[in-house]
Parts: structure tokens; sequence; C-alpha cells
């Protein structure tokens, strides 16, 4: 009875949602597979040949058979020192924004600079850092030019992320603490933060696993070339990370070897800001578990 | 919801000014922490600012020092970039940059709005819990990857494909950059889809809308704010992206005529020779003018994602 009623107009649009429906279907299913054909291809190049003599060798810069060691090493040391030095400042300015802010003016400079420095492209990171360590202090390219530049990335990035996980803290609970007597600070320290946190170290795992593979402000900052030993701990040795020694092996070295070195450098990385995404997630679901019973 | 209960927050002279006197160490403390912190919250972001000072400062102060040796005309109009023979033309490598954020849009935008409808709207809960994790992991790989996957994969493609000797180009750098963009402009559509109030959408089925109609005419037009803030997203990762392009680009400084040219942008430019120039030369100056232009391009775009914001609020 109801195929009579039907005006063709109607047919018309019931077939047209008929197509757009499946249409995006097919946009998803195709869009998916081509990021599971992407980490398929990166994987399936780099792994066969990788073993841990790979990961901790020194490269040669002639003969075939080098590895990465000091490269990987230096990825983290400076990864660690960039978020030594952005976490405690971004982390401050996210709750200030969040928390302090007055709604004023000022303020909403405060927010047009956080965005702005956000927006700043990561070479432009670069060049600062060449322009302040390079050729202000002349100390050339090292590991501390670059884990500074570094951390100037972060540090917007950081401020958004704790804001937005501050403001997620309801107000009930902040009043609740405060007519406990509690003052701001303490109430921060023991309500805010805490509830918080999750949202936090989300943010903060983003943050290093861009970081870790950033390698416009590193190419520039922090040079081309490492110190030729493993384990070196000095802040003024030229410090190239994974990121770098992927685009030098693919553009300029000579050894026999290179493509090779390249598959599996890039599957290093992506395994690397894969697991770095995933690990620090493991705590957090437990957490949660706890907190569900 | 919880946001609109009001917060509270005790003015410190509704504290006790005297506590009692076994307690009064441990009021002082409390109070002067309370001071201290909000300094150092307020340090930190200022700390923020001053990085942007610095990055204004430095950029722009070297920047400036092009226009004393070449004029404003030869720079941005002339085409010729050829620093070894005091040429400083950039007027190609800009509008090589334009044209390559064009048509890296026009190839990302369709894909990625259509895919933020698909999750937000149409597909089933269990495919939007598996679609968010994987596009946020798309968003994590990083950019110097999605350049070697371009040269070892992409370009060999392209070139069996067009029969070019060379596939370096615009083409092959939009498409890279067209996969990297992609996730940030869907993800920010899809939460702008997923604002707009059930009601909308409720009014419109009881008028006999099909889906496809209620998406079209009621849901994008209400997110319509939102998916632009999105594509504007995109925009500037992609133009400020450099390494990813340098690596598919094909670096020579001329206009881009055709897809398959090798061009250069701006971020490509200053990547490739910055590294090997005097700090003290012309050709220095111009970079930074180069990396000027790009933060200036950068800046005007986030004032106006916040003027749409706060054209936004007003409505509302």
């Amino acid at each position: 009875m109801m195929e009579t009623t039907r005006s063709r107009k109607m047919q018309r649009s019931l077939v047209y949602n008929k197509l757009a429906t499946g249409t995006f279907y097919g946009l998803g299913a195709l869009v998916l597979l081509l990021i599971l054909w992407l980490l398929f291809t990166i994987l399936s190049k780099g792994l066969p040949g990788l073993t841990l003599d790979f990961l901790l060798k020194l490269p040669e810069d002639m003969d075939a058979g080098g590895g990465i060691g000091p490269v990987l090493f230096n990825s983290f040391y400076i990864l660690f020192l960039s978020l030594v030095i952005s976490i405690p400042i971004g982390v401050g300015a996210g709750i200030y924004m969040a928390e302090y802010a007055p709604e004023n003016k000022l303020t909403e400079v405060l927010r047009i600079c956080v965005e702005s420095l956000s927006s700043v492209p990561s070479i432009v990171f670069g060049m600062l850092g060449l322009a302040i360590f390079a050729e202000y202090f002349q100390i050339g390219l090292t590991i501390l030019g670059g884990a500074v530049s570094l951390a100037f990335l972060n540090l917007p990035m950081l401020a958004r992320v704790t804001e937005e996980a501050v403001r997620a803290v309801p107000n009930d609970v902040k009043n609740a603490s405060y007519a406990l007597g509690m003052t701001k600070f303490q109430c921060i320290r023991t309500v805010v933060l805490p509830m918080a946190l999750q949202g936090i170290i989300t943010g903060i795992c983003l943050v290093a696993g861009r970081a870790f593979g950033e390698s416009a402000v590193i190419l520039l900052t922090a040079g081309l070339s490492t110190s030729g030993e493993m384990w070196d701990f000095n802040l003024f040795s030229p410090g190239e990370t994974l990121a770098v020694h992927l685009w030098y092996v693919q553009s300029e070295a000579i050894v026999e070897d290179a493509a090779q070195i390249a598959d599996r450098s890039a599957a290093v990385l992506v395994i690397i800001v894969l697991l770095m995404n995933l690990l620090f997630r493991i705590p957090l679901w437990f957490n949660n578990r706890k907190l569900k019973k | 919801m919880s946001t609109s209960t009001q917060q509270y927050v005790p003015e410190d002279s509704v504290l006790p000014m005297k506590p009692p006197k076994e307690r009064f160490s441990r009021y002082v403390r409390a109070r002067m922490a309370n001071r201290l912190i909000k300094y150092y919250f307020l340090f930190s972001i200022l700390a923020l600012c001053f990085v942007l000072g610095l990055v204004i400062f430095f950029i722009g102060k070297t920047a400036m020092l092009t226009f004393a040796h070449i004029s404003f005309a030869d720079f941005f109009l002339s085409f010729n970039w050829t620093p070894e023979e005091d040429h400083y033309g950039a007027a190609g490598i800009i509008i090589n940059t334009l044209s390559l954020t064009a048509l890296t849009l026009v190839m990302a935008v369709p894909v990625a709005v259509g895919l933020a409808v698909l999750i937000a709207e149409i597909a089933p809960k269990w495919i939007k819990n598996m679609m968010r994790p994987v596009l946020d992991l798309l968003v994590g790989i990083p950019s110097i990857v999605y350049g070697y996957l371009g040269l070892t994969v992409l370009i060999p493609f392209l070139r069996r494909l067009s029969g070019e000797n060379l596939g370096d180009g615009l083409l092959a750098a939009a498409l890279v950059l067209a996969l990297m963009v992609l996730p940030t402009i869907c993800r920010i559509s899809d939460e702008a889809i997923s604002m707009v109030p059930k009601k909308y959408r409720e009014a419109a089925y009881a008028l006999g809308s099909t889906r496809l109609q209620v998406m079209m005419r009621v849901v994008i037009p209400a997110a319509g704010r939102g998916i632009i803030t999105a594509i504007i997203m995109g925009m500037t990762r992609a133009i400020g992206e450099t390494m990813a392009v340098v690596m598919v680009i094909g670096n020579t400084a001329q206009l881009a005529t055709t897809l398959f040219t090798p061009a250069s942008v701006l971020t490509s430019n200053i990547v490739m020779q910055i590294s090997n120039v005097e700090f003290d030369s012309t050709w220095n100056y111009a970079l930074h003018m180069m990396a000027f232009l790009l933060l200036v391009i950068s800046f005007i775009l986030i004032l106006f994602i916040r003027y749409l914001g706060r054209k936004g609020s007003d409505k509302a």
C-alpha cells in the first residue's frame, strides 16, 4: 500500500539516500584500507632485517652493515630533555588559562599568543634555534640547542591539552573542596590535578610522539651528525636523531645499504611512536577499571 | 551539565587572618604556597608569550634586513630565484606554496568531510570506535615517514602512471600532504558534526526527510563553521609542513606550471638552503623573509578562526 502513495520525487530521494550511504561506507572502507596498507608497507619492508644488533651498532660511513645506535639514543635523549624543559612550563600555562585567567582583554591576548604559537610552522622554530644557539651563543649544532628548540615546539600543545583536561573537571567538586576551607592551590593540587591527570598524561604522550618524529627542527638545530659514540650524554655534542637520520640516509648517504637502513629506520620510528601512544595508556586503562569497580 | 554550576573561589581575605597559635605556621604556609604558585602559573604563561616574542623578534629582525639590499618589488614580484647571482625573486615560490595548499585541500576536504559524516552520522558505534583511534594513529606517524613513503612508493607509482621521467612535483607533494591533513580535518569536522543538537535532526526527520537530506540541508550547514575551522587547521598544517614536502617536490626554484614540474615551496626552499649560507648574507636574510611570510600567513589564518568562533558564540 505504501508503494502506491510514493511520489516519483520521493522515490528518487530514497534512491539517492541509499546511494549516498553506500558511497560514504565505500569511502570509509577505502581510507581504512589505505591506512592499513601504509602500515603494512612500512612494517613489511623494515621488520625482516631488524635485529638488536642494528639497533645498537654505530652507523658506517661507507660499508654496508651499519646500525643506528647513537642516533636512536639521541632521539630519546633529546625527547627527554625537551619534555623536562617544556612540561613544567606548558602544564603551568595550561592551568593558569583554565583556573586563574580572569575574563578580560589581557586573557584574550594571552589566548591569541598560545594559539599563534601553536600555529608556528616547525621549520620556523628550527630557524629560531639556529639563530639563538648557532649565531648568538656560537655553540654550533648541539643536543642542547635541539632539545630547547623542540621544547618551544611542545609548549603550546602542552598548554592546550592541559587547559582542556583541567576545564573538564566539574565545578561541583571544586566547590566542595573550597567549602572545606581549602586555598585555591590546595584545591588544584588535591582535587583538580588528580582528576585531570588522565587527560594531561594522554596529552603528554601525544606531544611526545610528535616530538619524537620531528625532523625539521632537529635538522637545523642539532645537525646531521653524531659524536660517533654510544651513550654520549654530553649536551654539546651534535645530536642527529632517528628521524633526521632517515632523511640523511634517503638524501645524502653513500653507504651501500642506504635503502635497507632507511626501510628499517622508518619501521623503528613508526613502531616507537605507536608504542609511545599505547604504553602511556595502559596504566590509565588499569586505573579506569579500578575506578569503575 | 556540570559546567552550568558556577565556581566560587574564596577570596584570600575570607580565609582566617588570625589563626589559633599552635596552627599558625600551617595557615601561613598554605597561604604562602597559594600566592607563590599563582605567580608561578602566571610566569609559565608569560614564558609562552615570551617564546612567541622571540620567534617574531629573531625572524622578523633578520627578515627586515632583506630590504636593505634588494627592493620590495624584487622580492615579491620577480620569479628569478638564483641566489648565487644575487637574484632573490620569491614570487614563484610563494605562488607554488599557495597552489600546493589549494591542491591539497581540493583532494583532502571532500574525503575528510565525507569520512567525518560517516563517523558522526551514519556508522554504527563499533565502526566509530574503530575509526577514531585509527585516524589518531595517522596523525601520530612522523612527517618524515610520509616523505619517505612518498619517495619510495608514490613517486615510482606516479612515474609509471604518467610516463614522466621524474615523478616529483606538485601532484606528488599534494597527495602526500592530503593524506597528512586528512585526519586533522576529519577529526575536527567530526566533533563539529557531533555537536549539532539532536532536535534539529529530529525536526528534519519529522518533516519526512531522508538521511541524506537531513545531512545535506540541516547537519552540514549547522556544523559549517566548525567544518571551516577544520579546513583552516588543515591549511596551516599543509603550509607549514616541511620534511614530507621536501622529499617529493623536486626542489627546483621555479614556478610550477604543470603538476609534474619539479618545484619548490617556502618551507622546502628554506630547509634545503639555510644550512649552507652565511648568516650575514642577503641570501640568509631572504630565507628569513620567507619564514616571516609563513609566520604571517599562519597568524592570519589563526585570527580568522578566532573571528569565526566569536561570530558563532554571538549567534548562540
